[in-house]
């Protein structure tokens, strides 16, 4: 027998990544999880040798990456490799997840796969937020500033929790070094999720766009989904080298080239892109507390998904009218995006609630709605015959 | 597979069924040209096919979102929408234009010669309240200058070395490896010498200002008198592009102010063009590096794209040409 088969840990290797037989149907859209690890990998490489220069000390931060940009060899494309596959990462994850809401991927019997995807998702955005502050910019600073002052909207021991966080009584040093030691390890804790998703997917297998069982038809993943996914892959390093090498500074912040200075408040605070739909979500809501609950659970009612989905038909390929509450709930994160990215006055302040009255309401009422209006036609149908 | 089929081919049966039976026999051509050849026999379902293939939809697609693209990089703000950006207009000043810098485009690099003529203009208008701390002497050599020439530069400057052997602190001229001499010695010297004001330090200027290159030429060119209705503080200057209207800075650049040692006239505009210029430098000095690198990264990466397609689709042809029978029970009616 070959070694990749009877050796114990290459066994492994073998029957997730080799012999793994997969759908034949899935589309592109099924490249996403390649993509996502490719990320993390490149994050993870850069990010270990970033941490070999920089310096977290509210003195020397900025001027460690102004160093790593000017006087490492090739540390600006290092750094802006780091800081746009971020993005990149973002892009892809909102793509899997965009996947995985239109062809019903969440339902039974994933629902262990995607409970672990949605905490992965929370982890990403904390490890993405962290990593904005290291480079202690003007954004970096009043950034964490306005994240870690939310949790002070908890009742009873917010103030107590945002010190603790802090390590003084505002960002601080203290801040600084444990967000560096935080966005060093955690990601380490994401690679581990990560592993929990693919062992959790492995039991019963991807998804396909038809939504029904693909074991009458399946391929193994070497040769012929390894390279699908290079495909892909080149596409993204194409993409990711046009962005890094020509337009580097097109998803980042002029504001965060200011050195931080916490006597002096930049005119507007904005996160990075990809926060923007959770910020305006934050800022709709009037309440600081119910804004601040609003933003986590924006998040964490994807893990409803199951529960309020209650069709018998798993995706949207036959079922026309999900198709387009799908297409709605797309366009609607995009507009929170927009709004996000806005003062909050006139009209985008109204935008904004009507947007994330439209975010929730999506999950709690209009997806359970269209699966049982689909069940009910369905039963008349058949009782009819 | 139901997903697989094209949309045109789902248009009509005859169409649907001439398709799958090509399909069997083509070998590995697509399916896109199968589907023409399918439906060239009538030249409206030729027309329809042709208007909703899958390839009409991409290039369509392509097309649409490339002019978004081109809008973009031409205008500098999205159509229709316009730039998204968290400030409202009012706070932001006037924008600025967008102005052909020679460095600009995707295979453009540094005019050195302007560097080199803005650096002068920095030297002798600039750094008597501005600091460039991040750019030492080193830094100028082989973009703008000589060795020899920027170690004479430095020369001129005496900085403050030591502590010696008797432990005292002792002034000796400048070497490469100095960085420029900033004009004020801290911040409070600086506020107190620009009427509380503070000259911020231009080593990132371009790149931490919005709009850049073109925010810092409209500004330096952009001083006019204050439209009727503004007031002006005393020691305040009114400058349309500057967020607010009031700015401490003077107009600095008039016609004439340097001499170019290579005898280019020394208008506003030119000083202001080279003086950014030189900024910009100070700002990403990797640019050109950058642009030679990301042009083999581009070759590297489109070459394995193209490589990857073709090894993909030989890896597949059996998978691709698979035919599928279904043969129902004999014994059921339907």
């Amino acid at each position: 027998m070959r070694l990749l088969k009877s050796h114990s840990l290459l066994r492994l290797l073998n029957s997730y990544v080799v012999d793994s037989p997969q759908p034949a149907n899935i589309s592109y859209l099924w490249n996403f999880g390649s993509l996502l690890a490719t990320c993390l990998v490149i994050q993870i490489l850069t990010g270990c040798f970033l941490a070999m220069h920089y310096q977290s000390h509210v003195d020397f931060a900025f001027n460690s990456v102004e160093h790593i940009m000017r006087d490492v060899n090739n540390g600006w494309l290092i750094r802006y490799t780091h800081a746009n596959v971020a993005s990149f990462f973002f892009i892809f994850v909102y793509g899997h997840i965009g996947r995985n809401l239109y062809y019903g991927s969440y339902k039974s019997p994933r629902v262990l796969v995607w409970s672990i995807g949605v905490i992965i998702l929370v982890l990403m955005i904390a490890i993405g937020f962290l990593g904005y502050v290291l480079p202690y910019g003007q954004m970096s600073l009043w950034g964490a500033t306005v994240i870690t002052n939310l949790l002070s909207a908890i009742p009873l021991f917010g103030k107590d929790l945002v010190e603790l966080i802090w390590g003084g009584f505002s960002v601080s040093n203290a801040t600084l070094n444990r967000f560096f030691s935080l966005h060093y390890i955690l990601p380490f804790l994401l690679a581990a999720l990560a592993l929990a998703h693919l062992i959790a997917l492995h039991t019963h297998g991807s998804n396909n766009p038809n939504g029904i069982s693909s074991n009458g038809d399946r391929i193994a993943i070497h040769p012929y989904f390894m390279f699908k996914d290079l495909i892909t892959i080149f596409f993204f390093f194409l993409v990711l080298s046009i962005i890094v090498f020509y337009y580097p500074n097109l998803l980042g912040h002029s504001d965060n080239y200011i050195e931080a200075n916490p006597m002096s408040t930049p005119a507007s605070i904005v996160p990075e892109w990809y926060l923007l739909p959770y910020y305006a979500i934050l800022r709709s809501i009037p309440n600081k507390l119910l804004g601040v609950l609003a933003m986590f659970g924006s998040l964490f009612i994807l893990l409803i998904l199951p529960l309020v989905d209650v069709s018998r038909i798993r995706g949207n390929q036959f079922r026309p009218a999900m198709k387009l509450a799908f297409w709605f709930f797309v366009v609607n994160f995009i507009i929170l995006m927009w709004i996000g990215s806005q003062h909050p006055e006139s009209p985008y302040l109204e935008i904004g609630q009507v947007a994330t009255a439209f975010y929730f309401i999506w999950f709690l009422f209009i997806v359970p709605a269209i699966g049982l209006a689909e069940n009910t036609l369905m039963d008349i149908a058949i009782e009819s015959k | 597979m139901l997903s697989r089929l094209p949309l045109a081919a789902l248009k009509s049966s005859g169409a649907l069924g001439a398709s799958r039976s090509t399909l069997s026999n083509v070998g590995t051509r697509s399916a896109s040209q199968v589907r023409f050849a399918s439906s060239s026999s009538a030249s409206s379902s030729a027309f329809q096919s042709l208007f909703t293939s899958r390839a009409s939809l991409v290039s369509v697609t392509l097309f649409s979102a490339g002019s978004i693209a081109w809008y973009t990089h031409l205008y500098g703000s999205l159509p229709f929408i316009g730039e998204v950006h968290a400030n409202s207009l009012a706070d932001d000043g006037l924008h600025p234009g967008v102005y052909p810098w020679p460095h600009k485009g995707l295979f453009d690099t540094f005019d050195h010669a302007s560097i080199r003529r803005g650096f002068q203009v920095y030297r002798e208008v600039c750094a008597a309240c501005h600091s460039l701390d991040r750019i030492a002497w080193r830094n100028l050599v082989g973009v703008s200058h000589t060795a020899d020439e920027a170690r004479a530069l430095a020369e001129d400057v005496e900085y403050t070395d030591g502590p010696d052997d008797a432990g005292e602190m002792f002034q000796r001229p400048g070497k490469l490896s100095d960085y420029l001499p900033p004009p004020y010695p801290n911040e409070e010297a600086a506020r107190a010498g620009n009427g509380g004001a503070l000259p911020p330090d231009l080593s990132l200027i371009i790149k931490a200002r919005h709009g850049g290159a073109d925010y810092v030429f409209s500004l330096l060119t952009g001083y006019v008198d204050p439209p009727a209705g503004v007031e002006i503080r005393e020691g305040m200057n009114y400058n349309p592009y500057f967020p607010g209207g009031a700015i401490s800075m003077a107009r600095l650049l008039f016609d004439g102010l340097v001499e170019y040692e290579d005898g280019t006239p020394a208008t506003t505009s030119q000083m202001a063009k080279d003086v950014v210029t030189f900024l910009n430098w100070a700002a990403e000095p990797e640019l050109d590096e950058r642009k030679r690198l990301g042009l083999k990264a581009v070759i590297l990466f489109s070459a394995l794209f193209a490589v990857s397609i073709q090894v993909k689709r030989f890896k597949w042809t059996a998978i691709k040409n698979r035919k599928i029978i279904y043969k129902p029970p004999v014994d059921k009616a339907h």
